[in-house]
């Protein structure tokens, strides 16, 4: 099954780290999304997912191309741009055992696909919807996106005269139970926020701010590497301990607080700077709201309520997977058709 | 009270017309003439004739004209009239227009305040107190409006010799379960039918006379029978969003499904219906979950058809399976939403950008209906791409008469799937490799164990492994790929049916347009020229359908479009025949009547 030299470590499936990896990026050398990528396939694996259902989803752009960067084992469906969100919700009622990773971009889910990521959301599709979020459009080579902070300057001098849309607080208004920001360029964050992903049941919404090098890096930029590194601030230190483990904590020492998921799993918040309450939907809310008045990024789990229904849970189906239902459970009988028909006459 | 003089037929004596007669009923849409409407019809039907009925509606909730066609057909005709025997005129907005256009020496029932009676001398008017009798006879006022137009139910029983018993009958049958309603729309009923013995004299115009054409026949609509067809051919995922006329069709999917989709022993769903944000969503949702092994369908009309392109064509490229319900209505655009035609025949064929082709299903009669819903999914699993089954408001959502649908006995064919062992035993597979040169490859399902099958499917262009590509090669062996297999789906799709008078020339016609043709058929015969038809049921056309094409003189190429959308693709894939095809078309929202066909016909005939 493994690929790797008896040497390379294993998890507790018997994978090594190189059996979550997918095909070579094509991406530009630098972008934050390799980063993401590289964070995805570190959280799978020590999350001991189970590559084999894994789905991936994305629509167009350059963020939608990394879904063929990580888990090959996964099976992947880049879709029409702005409505990734639907295929998750159709796959995820097909087969209830599927683990799905939406993969967007600001455009290609702020601007084409509100639509769909406002109803995903509200819908509590189970997914983890990540967001690399540069505030540009790369593949068309450097338009704004809905995204982009008001005043923001472009490499060409255009300047952006609009106010952004913010996935986040969007998120939380909609009743996301799962809701954080990260920067690509902070991987021990975005690390023990994608485990907990993984672990948790209904829509992560991730929005990671990922530095476009091509068109979004000069000095002007309020997504440039430097500036969002100026304006980080990090909430808490995260540690994620997964039920069956806990014996393998990865925590700050320190941690003051702690988020249980229904499966027993634990979040472990460890604030850095003023104490915030990551379960506290209005003072969220309210936070996001003032570091964004004053530029800056607040980063980390900024809202979470573990217990909410899934829309699988919801619709209470059957346990099984509906897609491979054997034709007796899901065929009436001829008895059943006699009496619709008699009921018809 | 002055006795109605029901005066002989004007037109001096004619034959009554028995068994074999047009209503129209006008009213106001909110009513509750539906159910007025609906009982009538039900129980001409249970007196044994053959009957069909037609709802012109307005895009409203409540407060607009409304106009209800009941015909009755010894013959079996069920296609509009273009003439109606028999008024019932409720609507004092609509009533003048609807007199000054009523058919010479038609019966004119109507509410008496409305004066019609000296607005004509050619027809026989028979003004009726509805008022008065709906007051005497419901204790309620806040339900006179509603019951006031069982009133006429009463009075149209009596002059048309129909048994009151089976009026009764059909009351309780429209309003099962609801007693109070039942006993007061009856009561209704009876006062129209008491007042109408004491008022009115026999009339000779029309009759209804006991038949026993209709035993064991049921009634139902067309978007009725898809949802059961879809039900029967075991759907596990439904994304959807409402629109005139195919509302009606997942609506009824979700009332069977609540009965008859339940796990027995958990009470739990067997099939996931989830009414989108718009019809992008719910074919995003369609197709993904056929990607991932479920029955999937969804059910629109053009305007969505149109929103859902792009993923139709995602679909055709990348071949993932599911079924869509396009009940046609007028349009362009917006259009005449609650008024019927076949104007997206080209949409739903090459549906999306693109060079792409669909594999189109055209159901004509409610049996059809429900066995192409059923083969729908079959076709969709075993071609792996999107189907179209093409109905329209007219079938959609009128009432039909039909024999009762026999059961599917044929299982499921889920189409080429690869499971874990045989994913495991596979030397090379390649998602989109053409191994059995039928243009048909094989599937993984996502979720399926084992470490082998994955693959990234893509709507960029991608070769045989489903790895990404741009080379002119690859993009050639997939597009290529993709003619052939819908060549191949020529040997699938339901075959054409054939009414032959023995002729040289055709006629040809799909969907709703059936019962018209052959009433057509029927009377241009009377007339001495004999025609052969075919009933196109698919895309592609079939072995049969080539066949036809070359021998015919002629083919009149029927349909409810103002281009002739469907001779045009006949043209298209018959180039050398192109000139044979004559267009004869009907587009004006009503359902086709066979007047319109013979006038047609019968003028290229002349030239």
């Amino acid at each position: 099954m493994t690929t790797a030299t008896p040497s390379a470590p294993t998890n507790k499936l018997g994978f090594t780290k190189q059996d979550y990896v997918g095909s070579k990026s094509t991406l530009c050398a630098g972008c934050g999304h390799d980063a993401i990528t590289a964070q995805i396939i570190n959280a799978a694996f020590e999350s001991n997912i189970e590559g084999y259902r894994v789905t991936k989803y994305s629509g167009i752009g350059c963020s939608s191309k990394t879904p063929a960067y990580f888990i090959n084992q996964g099976w992947g469906f880049n879709s029409v741009h702005g409505r990734m969100p639907s295929l998750a919700t159709g796959a995820s009622l097909a087969n209830r055992n599927l683990i799905n990773i939406g993969v967007s971009g600001d455009g290609d889910s702020m601007s084409i696909g509100m639509g769909q990521f406002v109803h995903a959301v509200r819908r509590n599709v189970p997914m983890i919807y990540i967001i690399e979020d540069n505030g540009v459009y790369g593949l068309t080579k450097g338009q704004f996106s809905a995204t982009a902070d008001q005043g923001a300057h472009l490499k060409t001098g255009a300047v952006n005269n609009l106010p952004p849309v913010d996935p986040c607080t969007l998120a939380i208004e909609l009743g996301c139970g799962f809701v954080a920001r990260c920067f690509s360029g902070n991987p021990k964050q975005l690390g023990a926020i994608l485990k907990a992903a993984f672990a948790y049941e209904g829509t992560v919404v991730l929005d990671i701010i990922s530095p476009c090098v091509t068109f979004n890096n000069h000095d002007a930029s309020t997504r440039s590497y430097k500036h969002v590194k100026d304006h980080d601030f990090p909430l808490h230190d995260l540690g994620f301990i997964q039920y069956s483990e806990v014996e393998d904590v990865d925590i700050a020492a320190g941690a003051t607080e702690h988020v249980t998921f229904p499966d027993g799993s634990k979040v472990a918040i460890k604030a850095i700077h003023d104490s915030y309450d990551p379960t506290d939907r209005f003072g969220a809310m309210k936070a996001i709201h003032e570091s964004m008045a004053k530029g800056e990024f607040l980063t980390g789990l900024l809202y979470i309520n573990p217990t909410q229904p899934t829309l699988t849970d919801v619709l209470n189906l059957v346990d099984e997977p509906l897609a491979t239902l054997p034709e007796s459970r899901v065929k009436p009988s001829a008895a059943v058709l006699e009496e619709i028909m008699q009921g018809l006459m | 009270m002055a006795v109605s003089q029901i005066a002989p037929t004007p037109t001096g004596g004619a034959k009554t017309r028995i068994n074999d007669f047009s209503i129209q009923v006008a009213t106001v849409n909110g009513s509750g003439s539906q159910t007025a409407n609906t009982v009538l019809l039900r129980a001409i039907f249970q007196m044994g004739v053959f009957v069909s009925g037609k709802n012109l509606f307005p895009s409203n909730i409540a407060g607009l004209p409304t106009w209800f066609t009941i015909r009755a057909s010894a013959k079996g005709y069920v296609a509009r009239k273009a003439s109606n025997e028999m008024l019932i005129l409720m609507n004092a907005e609509t009533a003048k227009e609807d007199v000054a256009k009523a058919d010479v020496g038609a019966l004119v029932i109507y509410d008496e305040p409305l004066q019609l009676d000296k607005l004509r001398e050619d027809l026989v008017f028979v003004p009726v107190p509805f008022q008065k009798l709906v007051t005497a006879s419901c204790p309620e006022p806040k339900l006179h409006k509603l019951v006031k137009n069982m009133i006429y139910v009463g009075v149209a029983a009596r002059l048309l010799s129909v048994d009151m018993a089976e009026v009764k009958k059909a009351i309780a049958k429209q309003l099962k379960g609801k007693a109070k309603a039942i006993e007061i729309n009856q009561a209704a009923a009876d006062a129209g039918y008491d007042w109408a013995m004491e008022h009115l004299q026999d009339q000779d115009h029309i009759k209804v006379v006991r038949d026993n054409k209709t035993q064991g026949l049921i009634i139902v609509d067309g978007n009725e029978a898809c949802a059961l067809g879809a039900i029967f051919a075991g759907v596990t995922v439904v994304g959807w969003y409402p629109i005139t006329p195919a509302s009606s069709l997942v609506e009824t999917f979700i009332e069977y499904a609540e009965e008859y989709r339940k796990d027995p022993e958990t009470g739990k769903s067997t099939v996931a219906i989830v009414q989108m944000e718009d019809e992008l969503a719910s074919a995003g949702v369609v197709l993904a979950a056929g990607w991932a092994g479920a029955r999937s369908m969804t059910s629109t009309a053009g305007p969505g058809v149109s929103l859902m392109s792009e993923f139709i064509g995602l679909g055709y490229y990348v071949e993932a399976p599911g079924v869509f319900f396009n009940v046609a209505r007028t349009g362009p655009s917006t259009g005449l939403p609650t008024r019927t035609q076949q104007s997206d025949v080209e949409l739903c064929a090459k549906c999306s950008h693109g060079d792409t082709q669909h594999i189109n299903l055209y159901p004509g009669t409610m049996e059809e209906c429900f066995q192409f819903s059923y083969d729908a999914f079959d076709l969709a699993e075993l071609f792996q791409t999107p189907i179209f089954v093409v109905t329209d408001l007219d079938l959609g959502m009128q009432n039909w008469s039909s024999k009762p649908f026999a059961y599917p006995t044929k299982p499921y064919n889920r189409g080429k799937v690869l499971n874990q062992q045989q994913l495991a035993e596979a030397k090379d597979w390649g998602r989109y490799k053409d191994v059995d040169g039928d243009g048909i490859c094989y599937r993984s399902l996502p979720g399926t164990p084992g470490g082998k099958g994955a693959y990234f499917t893509r709507g960029s262009g991608h070769n045989a492994y489903a790895q990404y590509s741009e080379k002119p090669e690859d993009y050639l062996e997939v597009v290529d790929r993709l003619r052939r297999k819908y060549e191949n789906a020529k040997t699938h799709v339901p075959v054409p049916v054939f009414r032959n008078l023995g002729s040289a020339k055709g006629v040809l016609a799909f969907g709703s347009s059936d019962p018209a043709v052959i009433e057509a058929q029927d009377i241009l015969a009377e007339g001495g020229l004999k025609t052969d038809y075919l009933r196109l049921r698919a895309l592609p056309f079939t072995a049969e359908v080539d066949a036809f094409v070359k021998e015919k003189q002629v083919v009149y190429v029927v349909e409810q479009n103002r281009d002739g959308q469907m001779a045009n693709i006949f043209r298209e894939t018959y180039p050398e025949y192109a000139t044979k095809f004559k267009s004869v078309l009907h587009y004006d929202g009503h359902a086709i009547a066979a007047k319109s066909i013979v006038d047609q016909i019968t003028a290229f005939e002349q030239k």
